[in-house]
């Protein structure tokens, strides 16, 4: 149905060489860009709604009390009565070595061990901070409860919630999502323009042959079925080319970013419905394309007697 | 077979062209259209051959209204008229066994079945050495006798023949009218437009329109009042 079958003595009617001139190139470039934007768009999509469920529950307590035995006591207790309370699904305290690693990596000094005995590193005032991630359901409830428990055990602490510093970054990567699907959109609807000039132009070049095959008694549904097969074919090409080029530069690009981030890679890959969106897409678009060119054709030819 | 009852015929907003044009066609008769260059003999055959419709008036082929008949059964009474344009209108990417094999591969009839009436018909009209040759290596006699038999190949019921014998020397001319009386006698029903009033007078039975500045002038009535209808 998408490509029509004509029989091979029909096919001649039209001239050997190509119907559509530049038409697969231009086709080939958009199938491209419309594969990256949406393999963007849904590994975008993925990561912001990865990092929004990461994020939602989930608040650092920052004690900053000024005696270090006083600051671990305070943490250790709140660590205990915050796994006790119900609207807590987990709380952990973050040890001394890990934020001491963590703050190698900014000054410069050996991240493994505790410190590497670093002197600097050794002598800072470091917070002890205390993980909680809260279960499901009423959120600024569970935030009143945490906050007198706070005040309880260890007053003066700071509450930071994540999705206070992390939720615009979440925002932000979803509107890129949002983004990249309008550039979709676009771009499919300027491959149906692409398609729909072409068959116009081919129409134009062979006027004078339709109008003789008219003449001789020929339906409207048979010359469009020739103009039809050569114009799908036509962008088939184009389609396929777009494909295999950026199919090759979405596994090279997954391929460097598994490099790069191991821990982050998993929330930007596309996922098995990302995958079959992607394979979709360029199906997808050869029947956009053969159905757009059999309106083009049958509207056009209406207005021949 | 043809029916005009007071046919006008006007390109775009400009005088009518054609002005009253009344006549019934007989199946199997055999018709000249004459008149000066500009007389309007090639605007009537294409509404005869069903490239234009009639700006006013009433047109009936084979028994049917075609002003009002829907687009889509056109083609159907296309295949039934077999039409000589006047410029020829082949297709220049065909061989000239294509083009003349053409209306038959468009009515569906299959390779075997076409294969020996093309060359049949490529050699009745001396064309049996150039069936490969394309249109534009062709002179223009050989072209218009290729579009002549492209016209009769699928044996139609009307033969439509704008200015058939233009471009080919007198014997060609007499051998291609030769043609179109075979095919008369077969019972096709044949008009040819033509300047050559030798042509006419070879043809018995044949019988005269003649077009002057847009009106059909019938001389001897034998249009509107057929010789067969008045007995
Ligand atoms: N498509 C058209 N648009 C506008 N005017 C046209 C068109 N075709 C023909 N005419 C005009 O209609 C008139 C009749 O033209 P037509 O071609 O029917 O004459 P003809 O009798 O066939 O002439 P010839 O013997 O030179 O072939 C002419 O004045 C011509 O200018
Ligand atoms: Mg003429």
């Amino acid at each position: 149905m998408l490509i029509p079958r004509v029989p091979v003595q029909h096919r001649r009617l039209l001239p050997d060489r190509r119907l559509s001139g530049p038409t697969p190139w231009v086709i080939a470039i958009l199938m491209m860009l419309t594969l990256l934007a949406a393999a963007a768009g849904v590994g975008l999509a993925r990561s912001a709604d990865a990092i929004g469920s990461a994020i939602a529950g989930r608040v650092t307590v920052q004690i900053v009390t000024a005696n270090p035995v006083t600051r671990a006591e305070q943490a250790a207790a709140l660590r205990r009565a915050a796994a006790a309370q119900p609207f807590v699904l987990s709380a952990r305290a973050v040890d001394r070595a890990e934020l001491q690693a963590t703050l190698g990596q900014w000054f410069g000094s050996d991240a493994s061990g505790d410190g590497g005995g670093d002197p600097v590193l050794n002598s800072l005032p470091l917070p002890a901070l205390v993980d909680i991630d809260f279960v499901g359901g009423d959120r600024s409830g569970h935030m009143a409860q945490l906050r007198a428990l706070v005040a309880a055990e260890a007053p003066g602490a700071r509450i930071i919630p994540h999705a206070e510093w992390l939720g615009p970054v979440a925002r932000l990567i979803g509107s890129l999502a949002w983004i990249a699907a309008a550039l979709v959109v676009l771009m499919t609807l300027a491959s149906a323009a692409v398609v729909i000039m072409t068959a116009r132009a081919a129409l134009g070049t062979h006027y004078a042959t339709i109008e003789m095959l008219h003449l001789i008694g020929a339906t409207d549904r048979q010359i469009t079925r020739l103009f039809q097969r050569r114009i799908a074919i036509d962008t088939a090409y184009g389609i396929a080319l777009g494909t295999a080029v950026a199919a090759a530069l979405l596994l090279l690009i997954g391929w460097q970013w598994a490099g790069i981030t191991s821990g982050l890679a998993a929330t930007a890959s596309l996922g098995p419905t990302g995958w079959a969106l992607l394979l979709a897409l360029p199906l997808l678009a050869i029947a956009l394309a053969a159905l757009t060119a059999r309106q083009t054709l049958l509207a056009a030819l209406k207005k021949i007697l | 077979m043809v029916e005009f009852d007071g046919v006008g015929l006007r390109y775009g907003p400009d005088a009518e062209v054609l002005r009253d044009i009344s006549f019934n066609l007989q199946p199997g008769s055999f018709y000249f259209l004459t008149g000066a260059s500009g007389a309007g003999k090639t605007s009537l055959l294409k509404m005869l051959y069903l490239a234009q419709r009639p700006s006013r008036g009433i047109v009936r082929l084979f028994g049917e209204d075609l002003v009002a008949m829907p687009r889509d059964r056109l083609p159907g009474f296309r295949r039934r008229i077999g039409v000589v344009f006047q410029d020829f209108r082949l297709i220049p990417h065909l061989s000239a066994r294509d083009n003349i094999a053409l209306p038959l591969r468009i009515a569906g009839v299959s390779e075997e079945d076409l294969a020996g009436p093309v060359s049949e018909m490529l050699s009745w009209i001396g064309l049996a050495d150039r069936a490969d040759a394309h249109p534009a290596t062709l002179s223009g006699g050989e072209q218009q006798r290729v579009a002549i038999a492209r016209a009769v190949i699928a044996r139609p019921q009307l033969l439509v023949a704008d200015e058939p014998t233009g471009n080919v020397d007198p014997d060609m001319a007499m051998r291609l009218l030769g043609l179109f009386e075979a095919l008369n006698r077969l019972g096709t029903t044949v008009v040819v437009a033509t300047h050559d009033i030798h042509l006419i007078s070879r043809i018995e039975n044949a019988q005269m329109m003649r077009l002057e500045k847009g009106r059909l002038s019938d001389p001897t009535g034998a249009l509107r009042f057929p010789p067969a209808n008045r007995v």
